[in-house]
């Protein structure tokens, strides 16, 4: 698609607009989007912005196969780096490569240490509780309170055990 | 409930009460949630958007929070209605575009609202007036919870929520305080104000939120992030910088009280004879005007006029509100007189 003012080049920044219940989209290249100035800037869509750029801050082994598809919603990486939003929930796994350093751009960050849903099973919220154990651990250590962090350590042992725990005892049976 | 009897109410977020009332309109958290392997919204077909609205519609209207409410379709919504329920804030831009199985869930007194089918399956608001994020998170959070029993949300132990756009993926919570900065505005501060809040990460915005501008002075402040950081740290971190900001705009009108209030007095009251005068008056203009008139009551120098009155007013002569009461499509020019018109018989 071309840009909707000089053109001339691949418009790469999209718009839209709603104008009096009249949806309005503007197909902009780069420069003409930033010639338009502040008055695009406030209207940039950090999704639509971010499409071109999936493949940003990934190794080049790293960079997804264009043809992956999600078995669950045939989304394939195309579809993704074109529309800028995943079709489902399994996406997140199926993109998995490409979406970590996505993420990690975005937030700085690439692990949840907020809430969870109440149906979650027992292992899961462990885990997420021990996520939470762990940064709050980093966080005292950079703080030099390591009597702290050795008591959340303790304690994320504890969270962790139960999986631990069975594979042990099958290592002994073995033996 | 019917959508004609919120023409009748003012909104929960505008009574003009609370913490730090003189200068927060209101504090606002939303929630993007997704039921698990059914596509998101944009992806999805109208078979999979129907499920969805099945599945969620009976949890939602039965959460104990949502007594009283009113439950639309977007489809069966003209113009003038979804407009109506924008300047209400009570959807958003996104929800009323398009119409397969839209659908919005609003609690009586409009603090709550559940729009399903947005850009995420689901995306859960509350609303409330004043500098109150704490606990319009216990709101939200506490609604989440009961939902969660009931529907099996998109979830993962590392990314969190799942959400159609991975600037939502974590906590899928967006914080956000709408701010009246006329002083830091009228002093030129405001440009710096905005560039240091950008700075660390957080987005300003106008009065009707993502891509709108500032219009009367109304500025909404909002977490970016929502990976890495607890839902309670997020809240925190924007509320230590809202109050720097809410402290800032107080300085500023009190310098501007001290070293120009003849300037500051004539703008208020210009803005009061204009208002009261008028016979045309663009929306833009309005909120301009009650914005001055705002920082009039909130300085003590107009007496007898509250902030209640003032949000109504600022509501009210939005252009869907003027159409519903007259029971028809105004052009712009008949909305300006009739804005005008309204203005003046409220402030007699």
């Amino acid at each position: 698609m071309l840009c909707d003012i000089c053109h001339k080049k691949e418009a790469t920044v999209h718009l839209t607009e709603i104008i009096n219940d009249q949806i309005t989209e503007l197909h902009l290249c780069e420069e003409c989007a930033k010639e338009k100035g502040s008055e695009v800037e406030q209207h940039f869509d950090l999704a639509d912005l971010l499409a071109g750029l999936t493949d940003f801050g990934a190794k080049p082994a790293q960079k997804e196969d264009g043809s992956i598809k999600c078995p669950n919603c045939n989304m394939t990486y195309a579809d993704l780096k074109k529309i800028g939003r995943l079709g489902c929930s399994q996406c997140y796994a199926i993109f998995k490569k490409s979406l970590a350093p996505l993420l990690k751009r975005i937030h700085g960050n690439t692990q949840h240490i907020g809430k969870s849903p109440k149906t979650l099973g027992k292992e899961a919220k462990q885990k997420t509780q021990a996520q939470i154990l762990k940064a709050e651990m980093e966080k005292q250590i950079k703080m030099e309170n390591f009597e702290e962090a050795a008591k959340l350590r303790d304690k994320i042992k504890e969270l962790e055990k139960p999986a631990s725990g069975v594979k042990e005892r099958k290592k002994g049976e073995q033996k | 409930m019917t959508i004609n009897d919120l023409l009748k109410q003012t909104g929960e977020w505008l009574r003009g009460t609370g913490p730090n009332s003189d200068i927060i309109i209101s504090s606002r958290i939303r929630l993007a949630r997704n039921l698990n392997k059914i596509p998101f919204s944009r992806w999805a077909n109208k078979k999979q958007t129907e499920a969805v609205l099945e599945a969620v519609k009976t949890p939602v209207l039965e959460s104990i929070c949502m007594k009283n409410n009113l439950f639309l379709k977007i489809a069966d919504l003209d113009n003038i209605d979804k407009q109506l329920l924008l300047e209400r804030h009570l959807v958003s831009r996104e929800l009323i575009v398009g119409s397969d199985n839209k659908a919005v869930a609003i609690s009586g007194n409009e603090a709550i609202s559940v729009m399903i089918n947005e850009e995420d399956h689901l995306r859960i608001q509350v609303i409330e007036s004043g500098f109150n994020l704490s606990d319009v998170w216990k709101i939200i959070d506490a609604l989440d919870d009961e939902l969660s029993k009931k529907l099996d949300f998109a979830f993962s132990s590392d990314w969190g929520y799942l959400t159609a756009c991975p600037t939502n993926t974590g906590t899928g919570m967006r914080g956000s305080v709408m701010l009246h900065l006329p002083a830091l505005v009228l002093s030129k501060q405001i440009n710096k104000v905005l560039a240091a809040i950008l700075k660390i990460g957080l987005a300003a915005r106008g009065f009707y939120g993502e891509g709108t501008e500032a219009i009367g002075n109304f500025f909404q402040i909002s977490n970016q992030v929502t990976l890495g950081h607890s839902e309670e740290e997020l809240i925190d971190n924007l509320e230590r910088i809202i109050r720097q900001v809410v402290e800032s705009e107080a300085q500023a009108r009190e310098s501007l009280m001290n070293k120009n209030a003849e300037m500051v007095k004539d703008r208020i009251w210009r803005a009061y004879g204009t208002l009261k005068s008028a016979y045309i008056i663009t929306s833009n203009e309005s909120i301009e005007l009650l914005s001055a008139v705002r920082l009039g009551v909130d300085l003590g120098i107009m007496k007898g006029i509250d902030r209640l009155f003032l949000n109504d007013l600022l509501i009210t002569t939005q252009p869907a509100h003027l159409q519903k009461v007259e029971g028809k499509a105004l052009s712009a020019a008949e909305r300006d007189v009739k804005r005008a018109t309204l203005i003046k018989e409220k402030l007699k």
